[in-house]
């Protein structure tokens, strides 16, 4: 709780280097591109958030919005080529990961940092048994003997509520279903007891009622261990059961950040707007969906100015020459257009 | 609520703004995204497109070019006679007459090596064609039939694959084209021809078949169906283009390993024979005087691995083009 | 009441699983559809909603005629379309259409827009004649929000929900009575997902179309059904309008699935009693006896473990629902916040 008053005296150094802020996490203008044989792709172009211990951060956006990319580039898992990063920070404690020797980073990823992807079969490596794959961790990295290393796996799948831990620890991948896989990723992921779990769509792949599960069971391992949690989606009603923030991203910028409930409540971005929008609602059948027209911008032209202006319905001159910047507005929120204020002071 | 979370909820350095307002500023200069001319292009135009920029290609391409020229009009390269010499001149060294020297009877290496190049070239081509043909032919059949045809012509191409090549070719050659037998020229490339067209068809045959059974899943095949396309059309429309891609590299990359083939069978005696002029036929002459003249062996050997090594390389250029994971 | 256009009845499909490789022997089946019976009355849309393996997709492909019922049947207008072949079923094609779920696989990567588009009419020419097929091609374009320009274009150069769009044109192109959604709008993202189900309504007055829509996403089943089935391992163990369905389900599972929709309203975190399934969906191969839902039922007593619950309507309920104990249950969170 004292890092609320560090936080609000403090404004990030203006020349950037690692000042101790009491974050756990923040990733501070991050500029990542994709340089590929069709030309540079800008995929990432300043993204600014931060997660503390024991909050939920959720980064919405849809598909190229760069909320995964931005995850990969925290982890240190961009594929470089074609990803690079350009600019900006990812302090983790206060320190650089980017500038981080790779001994350091590596030491960083699984015990300070852990990740869970969506799609559990390719990210478990389907010729180990899923009890070898998480007591590896255990013996690699706390130098467990073999039995022991064994002992905690086996808790650790207890721990995700898999039913008969000790004999699925000699199981396969494939012979999990895809609600256990996502369990063991999640075991797996947690084994070093990270201090930030980054989940890129953790349920996305499964089914409503297994969904339901994982989440659940997610939202406990992070209250039990008080963890960071960074939920990268673009399902707004998984968001809105579980984050405390939200910043929503498009075109690889942050366009709104806020608590969940004042973003539902009122969006101060006609892009979270449009989003909650065309939602279809299960109470309001065969009514036209209000839509976001047109399509995202082609990362390797983003229009000029706001890159949201060709698709927004109260887009202005302005909006085409000034590129919107991410703007405190209120005490705990933020967005990146110029009639925010309007937005959320209308009735 | 007092979480601590909501507190500073954005730490953007207010020093950022005009930078990235700023380097927004230069590309409202830049045209909006539908007004570049955009063409159409299909995978092949893409390739074409990725091709273009690679050195590799047009090294091999050109080499090629040059190869297939001489293959069909040596007389452009060189005056000089193949198959008459004079005894005389009998493993005269290169000089500025000869540029490769003389052979043991006499006749002009250079010459010889032009004119060799027609029958490596041929025979390569032809038989790749046929190669791909009936492979890809048997391979479309057993993949798209599946059950019990599959089945059938799947171990039917692995007799044929268990055979080793050079034993295979060797029986086949000896026992049409062996000692005393009278074929000329034209009906000795025949039997080359065949008996590689006979040895190679099952992994021609193997590659379409695993192609086209992971293209006939593909949903578009599905959706196909469901518009009421018949055999014919989703073999023809949809199955074929799918599938052509990994033939085409193979086709390249064989072609130059049948020119390699020719000129082992011929040296080993089985293959093409005086007096028709080959790559493999000049290695086998020279391999007597290989302490007195070497020059004799090393430029058809020369001519020989730049040619296999041209259509390597230029189905490797291709792999990498059409790709698409490479890119 | 409208007629029915389509009626299927008891349709079953099984796959058999076979083990080796020349002496194939069946060592069991995966019951994929097991006694599946509906109606699809002309002008409305059919919601069919479950979880990945639930059959849903096996009940498309079987009512697209893409594979033959092991058992039932499906009548089109009093013709039993399972036991049609050549020219018949050709013809029949034309009636009933199908939009897939990826638009990136579903669309063959080496033809243009317009060779797509006017596939259908190349492979049933007597609906247009060759001439006027372009300018066919370019008006399906248009009526499904796409530049007729871009009729030389191959799919790779739009967005997924573009290709979507030139999925529901082919389908289109013949002038279908029906058509078969399967997930149409699943793969694509909030906002896309949002202009295509538009398309699809907007076409559906225009065209007085039929749809059988099927996918896993209750919210937007409701927001374009007029009447939904729930299918659960194979059997339909709900069926009803959508307001039987969505306001008033009697069938735990229908119940469940509701209850675990994720809302997108965080002012309804903590009213919503969320009902909890344990475990996962058992394998298809081998269903539980009696009621296929008791493994994972909270109500389950000895008498579902017998019996098969038919799929009827009970006294707790007033649309048919598969369960010996139907009753309706306050679940749905309300909107009205």
């Amino acid at each position: 709780m004292s890092d609320i008053l560090v936080s609000e005296q403090s404004k990030p150094g203006a020349d950037g280097s690692g000042r101790p802020s009491g974050r756990l996490l923040e990733v501070e203008d991050l500029r990542v591109e994709f340089r590929t044989r069709d030309g540079v792709a800008k995929v990432i172009n300043g993204v600014t958030y931060h997660v503390d211990a024991g909050e939920t951060l959720a980064v919405l956006g849809e598909s190229g919005s760069g909320k995964s990319v931005t995850a990969q580039t925290v982890m240190g898992i961009l594929d470089t080529p074609p990803g690079f990063v350009t600019g900006g920070q990812v302090r983790f404690h206060g320190k650089d990961m980017l500038t981080m020797s790779a001994e350091e980073r590596r030491r960083i990823r699984g015990e300070g940092i852990a990740m869970i992807f969506q799609d559990a079969l390719s990210a478990l490596n389907p010729v180990f048994t899923v009890g070898f794959q998480i007591a590896e961790q255990f013996r690699i990295r706390r130098g467990l003997s073999r039995a022991d290393a064994k002992k905690r796996a086996i808790e650790m799948l207890d721990q995700v509520k898999i039913p008969n831990a000790k004999g699925r620890f000699s199981n396969y991948p494939h012979q999990f279903s895809g609600g256990m896989r996502q369990r063991a990723m999640i075991a797996m992921s947690l084994a070093l007891d990270p201090e930030v779990l980054i989940a890129d769509e953790p349920t996305t792949a499964l089914d409503v009622t297994v969904q339901a599960q994982i989440m659940d069971l997610l939202a406990e391992l992070q209250r039990e261990r008080q963890m960071g949690l960074i939920l990268i989606t673009h399902d707004l009603g998984v968001v809105a059961d579980v984050a405390d923030r939200i910043a929503v991203m498009y075109a690889g910028r942050i366009v709104e950040e806020a608590n969940v409930y004042d973003l539902y409540a009122k969006p101060a971005h006609p892009y979270t707007m449009g989003l909650i929008d065309s939602i279809p609602r299960m109470d309001e059948r065969g009514q036209q969906l209000r839509t976001i027209k047109g399509l995202p911008p082609n990362l390797m032209n983003i229009p000029p100015g706001c890159p949201f202006n060709p698709r927004c319905p109260m887009a202005q001159p302005v909006c085409q020459e000034k590129l919107p910047p991410l703007l405190q507005i209120g005490a705990d929120r933020a967005s990146a257009c110029h009639f925010a204020e309007d937005l959320v002071n209308r009735d | 609520m007092s979480d601590p979370s909501t507190a500073s909820i954005v730490s953007t350095p207010p020093a950022t703004v005009p930078t990235e307002a700023g380097s927004g500023a230069p590309v409202a200069a830049g045209l909006p995204e539908n007004a570049r001319k955009e063409k159409p292009r299909g995978l092949l135009g893409d390739a074409w497109r990725d091709l273009r920029r690679k050195p590799l290609f047009w090294i091999s391409a050109i080499l090629i070019l040059v190869f297939v020229t001489m293959a069909a009009f040596p007389s452009l390269f060189t005056s000089g006679d193949p198959v008459n010499g004079a005894l005389s001149r009998s493993r005269v060294e290169p000089s500025a007459a000869a540029w490769f020297g003389y052979d043991v009877q006499g006749r002009d290496v250079y010459a010889r090596v032009i004119y060799g190049a027609r029958a490596s070239i041929v025979v390569a081509l032809i038989s790749t064609i046929g190669t791909l043909l009936i492979g890809g032919t048997i391979g479309i059949i057993a993949g798209y039939a599946g059950g019990w045809v599959d089945a059938l012509l799947s171990r039917f191409a692995d007799i044929f694959f268990g055979l080793p090549f050079v034993l295979g070719a060797i029986v086949i050659l000896t026992t049409f084209n062996g000692a005393g037998s009278s074929n000329n020229e034209w009906q000795i490339m025949g039997l080359v021809i065949m008996s590689l067209v006979v040895l190679s068809w099952p992994v021609v045959m193997r590659l379409m078949r695993s192609s086209v059974l992971a293209t006939k899943e593909a949903d578009y095949i599905v959706a196909a169906r469901a518009l009421g396309a018949g055999t014919g059309r989703i073999i023809l429309k949809h199955l074929l283009p799918n599938c052509l891609a990994p033939l085409l590299v193979y086709g390249t990359i064989m072609v130059g390993s049948f020119i390699g083939a020719e000129a082992t069978l011929s040296f080993l005696g089985i293959g093409l024979k005086t007096p028709v002029v080959s790559w493999g036929i000049m290695i086998s002459e020279a391999q007597n005087y290989i302490r007195v003249s070497p020059f004799l062996l090393f430029f058809p050997s020369a001519f020989l691995v730049t040619a296999v090594l041209s259509f390597v390389m230029l189905g490797e250029a291709v792999r990498e083009a059409l790709d698409p994971k490479l890119r | 009441m409208t007629e029915n256009i389509l009626e299927v009845r008891d349709l079953v499909k099984h796959y058999p699983v076979t083990r080796g490789v020349v002496f194939k022997k069946t060592i069991g089946h995966v019951k994929a559809v097991d006694g599946v019976s509906l109606e699809l009355r002309a002008g409305e849309t059919l919601g069919v909603v479950g979880e990945s393996g639930c059959g849903k997709s096996t009940l498309a492909r079987v009512l697209m005629n893409l594979e033959r019922p092991t058992a039932g049947s499906v009548n089109y207008k009093g013709q039993d379309i399972s036991k049609l072949s050549g020219g018949a079923l050709r013809r029949l094609r034309r009636q009933i259409q199908l939009v897939m779920q990826d638009p990136y696989t579903s669309l063959n990567p080496r033809m243009t827009v317009g060779d797509l588009i006017g596939e259908p009419f190349e492979i049933h020419p007597e609906v247009a004649p060759k001439g006027s097929r372009r300018e066919k091609v370019k008006e399906l374009l248009d009526l499904v929000g796409l530049n007729p320009e871009h009729i030389n274009r191959y799919p790779h150069q739009f967005s997924g929900g573009q290709r979507q769009r030139i999925g529901i044109a082919r389908a289109l192109a013949l002038r279908p009575e029906i058509i078969v959604c399967d997930e149409p709008v699943s793969a694509l993202d909030v906002s896309i997902q949002a202009q295509v189900m538009n398309l699809l309504e907007k076409l559906q007055a225009e065209f007085g179309l039929s749809y059988v829509f099927i996918a896993h996403d209750l919210s937007v089943v409701r927001h374009l059904s007029d009447r939904v089935a729930v299918m659960y391992l194979g059997k339909i163990v709900e069926i009803g309008t959508e307001d039987e369905i969505y306001e008033r389900p009697t069938h735990p599972y229908t119940q469940a699935l509701l209850s675990a929709v994720p809302v997108p309203d965080p002012t309804l975190r903590d009213q919503k009693a969320i009902i909890r399934l344990t475990g996962d969906v058992p394998s298809p191969i081998s269903p539980p006896s009696g009621c296929r839902f008791r493994t994972r039922c909270w109500k389950a007593q000895d008498v579902c473990a017998e019996q098969v619950p038919l799929l009827e309507i009970r006294s707790g309920s007033d649309h048919p629902s598969a369960c010996h104990f139907a009753e309706k249950r306050e679940i749905v969170a309300s909107h009205e916040a």
